[in-house]
C-alpha cells in the first residue's frame, strides 16, 4: 500500500523535476520518493559492508588489542606482586638472620668476657698471694732488722749511759743497773 | 542573493546502476557519503595501530569500542553484547556520517527520513524477531506490566502496544528532524551574513557580525548534536534490545 503510494508520488515528483529542468523547486528533497529506492539500495550495500567489516575484522582486532593490554597489565601486576612477596620474604629472612647473628655475637661476647674475667681474677689472686708472701717476708725482714737495730741501739745507749755516768760522777756504774735503766727509758 | 536552505538536501544522481521494476537505481551523492562514512570507519578501525601504548588514532578506535561496549552492558546487560557489532555499526555509521555532514559542501545522509527509517526498522525487526525467537510467546509480556490493577490493564496494554509499534517512528524521526533542522538553521544564519553584506555594503558586513557569531555558535551545537543523536540512536537501540533479551518488566 505504502509502496504504491510512494511510487505514484515519486513519478509525480520525477515529472515535476524534469519539467523544471533539474531544479528541485517544488518537492522537499527528503520527502521526494523518487530517490527512495536508490538510497535504500546504497544504504543496504554500505551498511552490510560496514557490518561485515566491523563484526569480522574491526571489533575482533580492537578487542584483541584491548584484551592483550589488559592481560599484559594483569600479568605485570601479578609479576610485581610476586617479586614484592619474594623481596618481603628475603627481608624477613635477612632480619631473622641478623637477629640470630646478633644474639650469637652477644653470647660469644659474654662467654669471652667471663673467660677473660676469670683469667684475670685468677692472675690477680696469684699476684696478690705472691705480693702478700713478699710483703710478709719483707715485714719479717724489717722486724728482724729492727730487732737487731734496737738491740744495737740498746747496746749503744747502755755504753753511752755508762760513759756519761762515768764522766759526770766519776764512777763506773753497774752494768746491770745501766741496762735496766736504758730498758726502762726505751720502753717509756 | 537568495537563501536556499533546502538545496543542500537535494539528491543528485551521479550515475545509474540499474533498474528494479520501475525504479531507477542510481549512485547518488547520498550513496557517495554513505560509502565515505564506511570508508572512514574502516580506516579508523583497521589502520590504527595495535600498540600496547596506543597513539591518537588507536585511542579513538579503542575509546569508541569501549564506549559502545559499556553502553550496551549498562543498558542491555552482558547478553546484549551479542548485538555489539550491530550497535557499533549503527553508532559509528550515524556518528561519522553526521560529523562529515557538518563540513560545508558535504551531504548529510541522516537528513533523509528514508535512511533513518530504514535503520530504525532494522532495529525494530531485530528486536521483534530476536525477542520472539528467544522468548517465544513470553516476549509479549513486555506489553503486560506487572503490578497493574486488572481493571486498567487493558488500557495500559493498549498504550504499551501502541508505543511499541510507534518506536521506529520516534526512533527515526528524532534523528532525521534533528539533523534536518540543524542544517537548515545553519544555512539560514550563514546566508544572512552573505545577504546583509551583498545588499547593504559596508554597513551590512558590520551588521553581519551577529548572524556570523550565531552561525559559529550553532556550528558548535551541531557538532554536539551530530554526536549526541548517534549516541541517542545507539542507546535507544540498547534499551529496545533489552526488552527482547529480558521481556519481564
Amino acid at each position: 500500500m505504502a509502496e504504491s503510494h510512494g511510487e505514484a508520488k515519486g513519478q509525480k515528483a520525477g515529472a515535476h523535476t524534469e519539467a523544471e529542468g533539474g531544479h528541485h523547486g517544488g518537492a522537499f528533497p527528503p520527502f521526494d520518493s523518487s530517490n527512495y529506492a536508490s538510497q535504500l539500495v546504497s544504504l543496504a550495500i554500505a551498511f552490510v559492508a560496514l557490518y561485515l567489516i566491523v563484526s569480522r575484522i574491526a571489533l575482533p582486532r580492537v578487542g584483541g588489542t584491548i584484551d592483550a593490554r589488559q592481560n599484559k597489565i594483569e600479568g605485570d601486576l601479578a609479576e610485581a606482586q610476586k617479586l614484592k612477596d619474594e623481596s618481603d620474604a628475603a627481608l624477613k629472612a635477612y632480619e631473622t638472620e641478623l637477629a640470630n647473628a646478633r644474639s650469637n655475637a652477644q653470647a660469644i661476647g659474654n662467654e669471652t668476657r667471663e673467660k677473660l674475667n676469670a683469667a684475670s681474677e685468677a692472675e690477680r689472686k696469684a699476684l696478690e698471694e705472691k705480693l702478700a708472701a713478699k710483703l710478709a717476708d719483707a715485714e719479717k725482714q724489717i722486724a728482724t732488722t729492727r730487732t737487731n737495730a734496737m738491740s744495737n741501739v740498746r747496746g749503744i745507749a747502755a755504753d753511752a749511759a755508762g760513759a756519761i755516768v762515768q764522766q759526770l760522777a766519776g764512777v763506773t756504774p753497774d752494768a746491770n743497773a745501766v741496762n735496766s735503766a736504758v730498758d726502762a727509758s726505751l720502753k717509756g | 542573493m537568495k537563501i536556499d536552505p533546502i538545496h543542500q538536501f537535494n539528491i543528485e544522481p551521479l550515475f545509474t546502476l540499474g533498474h528494479i521494476g520501475n525504479h531507477t537505481i542510481a549512485f547518488t551523492n547520498s550513496s557517495l557519503f554513505m560509502f565515505i562514512a564506511v570508508l572512514l570507519i574502516a580506516l579508523l578501525m583497521l589502520a590504527s595501530g595495535r600498540d600496547l601504548v596506543p597513539g591518537r588514532l588507536q585511542s579513538v578506535a579503542e575509546l569508541s569500542y569501549e564506549f559502545i561496549a559499556s553502553t550496551i552492558r549498562g543498558n542491555a546487560g552482558a547478553e546484549g553484547m551479542k548485538f555489539f557489532p550491530l550497535i557499533f555499526s549503527l553508532f559509528m555509521f550515524i556518528c561519522v556520517s553526521n560529523l562529515v555532514g557538518v563540513v560545508p559542501y558535504t551531504f548529510t545522509i541522516a537528513t533523509h527520513l528514508i535512511v533513518t527509517a530504514a535503520l530504525a526498522l532494522l532495529v525494530f525487526f531485530t528486536v521483534l524477531i530476536y525477542g520472539l525467537y528467544k522468548n517465544g510467546l513470553k516476549f509479549f509480556k513486555i506489553f503486560v506490566p506487572s503490578g497493574v490493577p486488572i481493571y486498567i490493564l487493558p488500557l495500559v496494554m493498549f498504550i504499551e502496544i501502541l508505543s511499541f509499534f510507534l518506536r521506529p517512528v520516534s526512533h527515526s524521526v528524532r534523528l532525521f528532524a534533528n539533523m534536518l533542522a540543524g542544517h537548515i538553521a545553519l544555512k539560514v544564519f550563514a546566508g544572512f551574513v552573505a545577504m546583509l553584506g551583498f545588499s547593504l555594503g559596508a554597513l551590512g558586513w558590520v551588521g553581519g557580525v551577529l548572524p556570523l557569531a550565531l552561525t559559529v555558535a550553532l556550528y558548535a551545537l551541531e557538532l554536539l548534536v551530530a554526536f549526541l543523536q548517534a549516541y541517542v540512536f545507539a542507546i535507544l537501540t540498547c534499551i529496545y534490545l533489552n526488552d527482547a533479551i529480558h521481556p519481564g518488566h
